[in-house]
């Protein structure tokens, strides 16, 4: 089995970002910049199935700017054989995303599709099932775990009752959630060994996908700040506020 | 052109969520259509007519939708989307599986977790866990769209619209349902909850967690929690509150034992009154609580339930 893992390179989870003062976007110079947490945990468990002897060749594909190539260092780093990054300065939204994604698939033809479930700065959610219909795949969003069988795979997905288990046929795509696994961290030999992997260099015009921004960003805000209140010193006291103060226990 | 929306329900009613992204819909100045997909549903279907500012309730009923699986219910709205201009659902875990689907094969561009309508083109969404909110303007011929529940009022009672049978689209039989783990609860629903009092790592374990069901029992109150209190175990994934996880908006939100990482503080800084449980004073959570109490929560939280 192919494996394909997308991987984008964001803010890292723990930065507090700051927005621009001309509300034009988010501040991004001199930030540290990661591997998305989501798109870690693909990787993980692509290589996991490799280890298993399940998958029998993992590849990393990033878009984005030049620097996208760390991002897919770190996921040869973690175990991924080779990677593709197909290189743009335009801030790709996901449809534009998943139809260079869909590129790649054609011309690697994966058995399974492994991304994170939302990157970590847009919150959107959307490349996975967005792939997934381009390709006229099923799709298993949000797993916490996955069962590959012959010719299908089983995935547990994070519903908002608890779980649900779904079957669906190969080729396949699975979108991860915080609990499929805990990825590693690279070794030193092997970020070395990483640094031998091949990468090939893509522009989105060699899939003929124009990745012009459909949607117009007016402006980017904070959102209102809320204040510290008060510190209470007993639970008498704070059941007091609650009912007389803030009205909100009778 | 008119606005579908994509309903959850329980084949019985409708969920709240979808009353809320309703309103959301009506905002937008159009007829709002209301699509009941699932099987043996005409209950709900009945229910959504009466909902206020449903113009029309198509009614999808066939085994297929009984799941609400991705592949079968996009293709279904996809045979549907020339009458409409807008597509729109709740961001629950449903709506985010099968919208950008439904988008992608539509070839528009989706708008996820929309928290304001500005008007009928111009929206606002968090990104970076909402410490941004972008507004943003969308000129695709279709506005396909997921709406942050907590972010709108429920649409209300008083409306009779027509209902219309839809012929099912099929099953192409890519994917299967196998079963479902759910939590049963005598609780109410973590995000329609009035009250939500959660538990994060000071817990310690999921037995502990005992001590917060009493008080929220007595309140009336959903069972949420951190992140970090789902990851070690002590309770399952659908109590945890926060940016990945559910975003609620109580009127009261009890944090304990909670640190405030900024991807909890995502899912519930919309509450009306925050209080806060830890004997921390340093943690973050205090510096969005409008009441914090600096104590063990293991003596705190029983004293809590024995003064209500």
């Amino acid at each position: 089995m192919k494996i394909l893992v997308p991987v984008k390179r964001v803010v890292d989870y723990n930065v507090k970002i700051r927005v621009k003062p001309d509300q034009t976007g988010v501040d991004l110079a001199n930030v540290k910049m990661s591997m998305n947490p989501f798109c870690e945990i693909a990787v993980e468990e692509a290589v996991r199935l490799q280890e298993a002897g399940t998958a029998t060749e993992v590849i990393a594909v990033s878009i984005g700017p030049a620097q996208s190539q760390e991002t897919i260092r770190t996921a040869l780093a973690m175990g991924a054989d080779r990677g593709i990054l197909i290189q743009t300065d335009v801030d790709v939204e996901p449809l534009a995303i998943a139809k260079l994604l869909k590129g790649v698939v054609e011309a690697e033809s994966p058995d399974l599709v492994i991304l994170g479930k939302q990157a970590i700065d847009g919150d959107n959610n959307q490349t996975g099932q967005m792939l997934a219909a381009l390709l006229g795949w099923p799709q298993g969003t949000f797993a916490s775990e996955i069962k590959p069988e012959a010719g299908s795979i089983g995935v547990t997905r994070e519903i908002d009752g608890g779980l649900q288990t779904i079957k669906l046929k190969l080729p396949a795509i699975v979108t991860t959630d915080l609990r499929l696994n805990e990825p590693r961290y690279a070794s030193l030999p092997n970020i070395m060994k990483a640094k031998k992997k091949p990468i090939d260099e893509k522009t989105p015009e060699d899939f003929g996908v124009d990745v012009s921004p459909q949607i117009e960003i007016v402006k980017v805000a904070e959102p209102p700040v809320r204040e510290a209140g008060v510190k209470v010193e007993t639970i008498q006291e704070l059941v007091d506020k609650l009912k007389n103060e803030a009205g909100v226990l009778s | 052109m008119n606005t579908l929306v994509i309903a959850e329900h329980d084949n019985q009613t409708v969920a709240d969520a979808t009353k809320k992204a309703l309103s959301a819909a009506i905002a937008l100045g159009n007829d709002v259509h209301l699509l009941i997909a699932g099987e043996n549903c005409a209950d709900a279907v009945a229910d959504a007519a009466k909902i206020a500012g449903v113009a029309k309730v198509l009614k999808a009923d066939d085994a297929a939708f009984a799941k609400l699986l991705a592949e079968p219910l996009a293709d279904l709205v996809v045979s549907l989307a020339d009458g409409y201009d807008a597509i729109i659902t709740a961001a629950t875990t449903n709506g985010k599986n099968f919208m950008p689907r439904i988008a992608a094969l539509l070839d528009m561009p989706q708008l996820s977790d929309i928290t304001a309508v500005i008007d009928a083109n111009t929206f606002e969404r968090p990104i970076y866990a909402g410490n941004a909110i972008q507004t943003v303007k969308v000129s695709s011929a279709k506005k396909v769209m997921t709406v942050r529940a907590t972010a709108f009022p429920a649409a209300g009672e008083g409306g009779s619209a027509s209902i219309e049978d839809l012929a099912s689209t099929g099953d192409k039989g890519i994917s299967e349902y196998v079963g479902e783990e759910l939590t049963v609860s005598d609780r109410p629903e973590l995000t329609s909850a009035k009250i939500v009092i959660s538990g994060g790592r000071g817990m310690q374990s999921g037995d502990n967690f005992t001590i917060l069901e009493s008080v929220a029992d007595k309140l009336g109150a959903a069972v949420g929690a951190s992140r970090a209190a789902v990851d070690a175990g002590f309770v399952p994934n659908d109590y945890q509150v926060g940016q990945t996880g559910k975003v609620v908006a109580p009127e009261l939100y009890i944090a304990v034992g909670i640190s405030g990482a900024i991807q909890h503080l995502a899912g519930m800084k919309d509450s009306k009154v925050i209080v806060a449980i830890n004997k921390d004073e340093e943690a973050p959570i205090f510096q969005v609580a409008d009441y914090g109490l600096v104590a063990d929560l293991f003596s705190a939280v029983p004293e809590l339930d024995n003064a209500l």
